[in-house]
């Protein structure tokens, strides 16, 4: 044991390596979609792939920062950090920058910040800190209510900034708490809420409600034995159809013209050809263009540097939310799978190591890392691929910005260094 | 369980990814084409396309710039159409046309939104091409015509169809295509090589620099400069002397098979079918189907030769010792078979041997030899086989296989033709004894004529007749130099020329000799029947010519053919000896044979059957007498 804890390299190194790949193979990407005609410098600071590179190197120096801390340290000052990145979030109401709508960004002279990137480690720490608590019974309404607070802080705060994206990241703690052990019934009425909505706004409340009361009906009849009382039936699926019905006002009134555009696009909704071609020109045109890109890479892809579309900055935001249709231009249907196989092998890695802790702080936390990175991955690659409905986050270690880089490194390495100290007496 | 939840919809979502890529990826992808990447713009470097020159070095075809304004239908932007439809002087209705059409094309591709921009036009469009996005101009050569004769030798250019896209990938949409004559036969000579840039484009359609360094970019190769065989001042000469007329003349050089004319009438100014105005006038052309200038009669007037032909059966007749040339057959002014008449014939001296038997065209002589032929054998159908082989052994009856853009086979049936028709063994020689005179199933072409000429003067052989001369940096096809021979001996055509010959001296042709020229020719006239409201009528006669001059050696083979023109020597006969002097002698002596031809015109007789009244024809006719046509050039 003595000897164990006396070696040196105790990281996990398999994490380490797929996160430099991912790191080095975005960056190969970033220069693809940003650089414009010959390259002089890679560290050329007026380019973004010159300033990634930068970022890089920076986030180097913050990972041995946050390594050389000890470990105690995050989880003692977990509730500061919290504190810290939510005043942050406050203060953005301040001295805010408004780029694009949102007002998300500091500004210190040339350099931009974005603390809801750094939201992300530090809810999480407060996430560990608050579950792992002695105290406190995830099973029970008032922690749940707690913990629910926790997050809903900096999630309004994002959300009042006009970053609809960023806050929808914060649904990854359900993950977090259903491994902690919240009921099944919240899984349950997740999937139910999920499917009520899509079937709602996919075929209509007439239909959807006739689908629900035959499942009502279905579900009694299968479950003879333990059949629960009539009136809970009633209930249920009276309650199912009220949500059904509340789906269809929410779509209706209070989704803005263009989120409605992108959930009638997700669910092919919209059949007149006519306007079809009109949004491939306008709300569709980002992710017309990104299929296209990606489909355009065939098997093999057109090389690196090679990808006409990317080389024409054919797709808008390529370098930050769409940079996977650069590698699924550039380098085709294998560098794209490969990509997803990193980000796969990635977070079922953390998802191990996790299970693997002794101190249920240091489990949390890992979980709150990998349904981070897992929920980022899943909505931005599926949002390039056309899969699920446009949401701007970008893809963790990949996209270009600074912010977001360091925010996913600081969080990820927080956890490496956890878990290289999970053997150590707390 | 409760581990499981993430970890498994982590897997199924990675899962679900790799799908969605193969879908878009591999099983739905397109294979890539560099030219039909949207972010690629291609750049087309047009080659100047190779001068055509006469046999005399004199050029005839050159290029001239044109400037065409193209788009792409997607690329355009809202602009204000009224000042760019007044820039182009065309109308909004048109513009909107286009535009649609264009884009139901394909909405990515480029296509000619006006082509031929005069260069007052370019010079005031280029300073405002960039208000209008989506627009460009495209600098093209167009042919420049340096005559105005030989359209129908020279052809045309003109810009490529849908068809011809999908199957020559080469041409794209607005490239220019040889359309007839040697501009067609000789397209990829003339044409070369386009060359290609691959730029890159920004999503806002901004160049931003060469496809990969330029690596796939490929130079222009200038297209080559032809010689062709076609003498222009004899060839003007002839288009001259067919004003009025319709019908063809093509003349040989019989020790090379080279063409020195090839006129057709009525022809039309080559310049017409260059520029803004071709479709205009083409279109004007091609439904003139009445005088149908466009169809090139020196090629495709395909005929019974007529008389001409004779001299073919006297040929076989020696050849297969059917006949000596001292044999004589009487004519009682026609032939008679059975106490019946097959066959008419003129009034002449009689019996005649062959030597008169050609000079005076009988009809009956070579009936009589003609079914000896057949009759060889006791068997139609082996006779006719063997005719047909001689016959078609001259270059009749089937495609010359040249360097021509058109052309017609003619027709030489053989024993099949008759079993098909009459049934086997159903039929003999008394049947299609029109084929001794050249009527009946017999058919050809001008040219296939004109040829048949030059096989005789040459004494048995022919270079097929052919219109390149020299390619520059290339031989022509060893086809057109390799001598092909006739199944008839060398003896057996110094008679038969003798005869041709005495068609000039007291012969059917003996008012048209030209002095200090020994010609041989053969005189001809077709039964020309038409119909007209589904009845069939009879109209004048075609006056058919086919000689070679000079006897020995002989450096021209014509064939002259003139619709309505009655009989052989009136005009045809007339015109073929001015076309042999003209050749020979480099100036015309018979100026009373030129002035009749240049003052009779065969306008009137075209009329006729479009007229709606009843007419005359032949001899019942008087023939029109316009002015002297004006010369079209100082030099003539």
């Amino acid at each position: 044991m003595l000897r164990e804890n006396q070696r040196r390299f105790k990281f996990d190194w398999l994490a380490i390596i797929l996160f430099l790949l991912l790191v080095g193979f975005g960056w190969v990407n970033i220069l693809s979609a940003s650089h414009i005609g010959e390259i002089d410098s890679y560290f050329d600071m007026s380019q973004p792939y010159g300033k990634q590179a930068v970022f890089i190197l920076l986030a180097f120096l913050l990972i041995a920062v946050v390594l050389s801390i000890e470990a105690k340290f995050y989880e003692r000052f977990s509730s500061i950090i919290y504190l810290l990145a939510v005043l942050a979030l406050v203060g953005l109401f301040l001295f805010g920058k408004n780029v694009n709508g949102a007002t998300s960004w500091y500004a210190f002279g040339g350099i931009t910040i974005q603390p809801s990137e750094f939201a992300k480690f530090a809810t999480s720490l407060a996430v560990a800190k608050y579950i792992s608590d002695m105290q406190t019974d995830i099973k029970t309404l008032k922690d749940q209510l707690r913990t629910l607070l926790i997050i809903i802080i900096p999630a309004a705060l994002i959300l009042l900034q006009n970053d609809a994206g960023s806050t929808i990241v914060y649904g990854a703690f359900f993950f977090v708490f259903y491994r902690e052990g919240l009921q099944q019934l919240y899984l349950i009425a997740l999937v139910a809420i999920i499917l009520i909505s899509v079937l709602t706004l996919k075929f209509g409340l007439l239909i959807c409600g006739i689908l629900l009361l035959l499942i009502t009906i279905g579900v009694n009849l299968l479950l003879r034995k333990k059949r629960p009382p009539i009136y809970m039936s009633i209930l249920v699926l009276a309650l199912s159809i009220g949500f059904a019905f509340g789906v269809q006002f929410f779509y209706q009134s209070i989704l803005k013209p263009h989120q409605q555009d992108r959930i009638s696009i997700w669910l092919r909704l919209e059949k007149d050809p006519a306007k079809l071609e009109q949004m491939k020109k306008t709300i569709l045109y980002n992710l017309h263009e990104s299929e296209k890109a990606i489909s355009s890479g065939r098997f093999t892809g057109k090389g690196f540097l090679e990808g006409t579309r990317t080389t024409g900055k054919f797709v808008p935001e390529q370098h930050t939310d769409y940079i996977f249709s650069t590698v699924g231009e550039e380098w085709g249907f294998l560098g794209s799978s490969l990509v997803v196989i990193l980000f796969v092998l990635l977070i079922v890695r953390i998802l191990f190591l996790a299970e693997a802790q002794k101190s249920q702080f240091s489990r949390v936390y890992g979980y709150c890392v990998a349904s981070i990175l897992f929920v980022h991955f899943m909505i931005n690659v599926g949002m390039v691929m056309g899969l699920i409905p446009t949401v701007g986050i970008p893809l963790p270690f990949f996209s270009y910005g600074g912010s977001g880089l360091w925010g996913f490194t600081i969080l990820l390495f927080i956890f490496i260094k956890l878990d290289s100290n999970k053997i150590n007496e707390w | 369980m409760r581990k499981l939840l993430l970890l498994l919809t982590v897997l199924t979502v990675g899962l679900v990814f790799v799908a969605r890529l193969f879908y878009l990826q591999v099983y739905t992808s397109e294979s890539y084409n560099l030219f039909e990447d949207n972010a690629i713009r291609k750049v087309y470097d047009y080659p100047k396309r190779g001068y055509v020159y006469d046999r005399n070095g004199k050029l005839l075809v050159a290029n001239q710039p044109s400037y065409d304004v193209m788009f792409i239908p997607r690329e355009v932007k809202p602009l204000d159409t009224t000042e760019f439809c007044k820039l182009l002087n065309i109308t909004k209705e048109r513009f909107i046309e286009t535009y649609k059409k264009a884009y139901r094309y394909s909405p990515r591709l480029p296509s000619v939104f006006l082509s031929h921009l005069s260069k007052e036009d370019y010079a005031v469009l280029q300073e405002k091409m960039r208000k209008f996005e989506g627009f460009y101009i495209q600098k093209r050569s167009l042919r420049a015509y340096q005559t105005t004769i030989g359209a129908n030798v020279l052809g045309d250019i003109g810009e490529v169809n849908r068809t011809i896209i999908k199957n020559r990938p080469y041409y794209k949409m607005g490239d220019l295509i040889g359309k007839q004559g040697v501009e067609l036969s000789y397209e990829e000579i003339l044409r070369g090589v386009k060359g290609i840039k691959f730029i890159q484009k920004d999503r806002f359609n901004k160049d931003i620099g060469p496809y990969k360094n330029g690596s796939y970019d490929t130079l222009p190769q200038p297209g080559k400069d032809i010689k062709i065989t076609i003498d222009s001042e004899l060839q003007e000469y002839g288009e001259l002397l067919m004003t009025n007329k319709r019908g063809g003349i093509i003349a040989i050089e019989p020790s090379s098979g080279e063409i020195l004319t090839m006129v057709t009438g009525p022809s039309y100014n080559p310049n017409l079918l260059v520029g803004r105005n071709r479709s205009k006038n083409y279109t004007k052309l091609h439904y003139d189907t009445i005088a149908k200038p466009l169809f090139d009669r020196s090629l495709l007037a395909q005929y019974a030769p007529g008389s001409p032909f004779k001299v073919i059966n006297a040929l076989i007749g020696l050849q297969e010792e059917v006949v000596t040339t001292e044999e004589k057959f009487s004519c009682r002014m026609g032939y008679y078979y059975g106490g019946r008449k097959l066959t008419g014939c003129h009034h002449h001296k009689s019996p005649v041997n062959m030597n008169s038997g050609i000079a005076q065209s009988c009809n009956a002589y070579f009936v009589n030899v003609y079914r000896r032929i057949v009759d060889k054998y006791n068997d139609a159908e082996k006779g006719m086989n063997i005719w047909s082989k001689h016959a078609k052994s001259f270059g009749l009856g089937n495609f010359l296989n040249n360097d021509l853009s058109v052309g017609r086979p003619g027709r030489i049936p053989d024993g099949d033709y008759y079993n098909k028709a009459y049934g086997k063994n159903r039929w003999g020689s008394t049947y299609i004894v029109s084929n001794a005179i050249g009527q009946g199933e017999v058919e050809a072409t001008p040219i296939q004529l004109a040829n048949m000429a030059a096989a005789i003067g040459n004494r048995g052989f022919y270079y097929t007749p052919h219109i390149i001369k020299s390619i520059e940096g290339e031989t022509i096809d060893p086809n057109f130099t390799t001598p092909k021979y006739t199944t008839i001996d060398k003896k057996h055509f110094d008679p038969i020329i003798d005869g041709m010959f005495d068609v000039y001296n007291d012969g059917t042709a003996s008012t048209l000799r030209i002095p200090g020229i020994e010609i041989c020719g053969k005189t001809g006239t077709a039964e020309n029947f038409v119909k007209i409201d589904s009845v069939k009528t009879q109209l004048t006669d075609h006056s058919i010519f086919v000689a070679f001059a000079p006897k020995d050696n002989p450096k021209i083979a014509i064939a002259v053919f003139v619709e309505n023109g009655y009989w052989g020597s009136r005009f045809a006969g007339r015109m073929a000896s001015l076309m042999i002097e003209k050749y020979l002698k480099g100036h015309i002596t018979r100026t009373d044979m030129e002035n009749w031809i240049l003052t009779h015109s065969l306008e009137n007789e075209y009329a006729k059957p479009y007229s709606g009244a009843p007419f005359k024809i032949n001899g019942e006719t008087t023939l029109q007498v316009v002015d002297n046509v004006k010369r079209k050039s100082k030099t003539l």
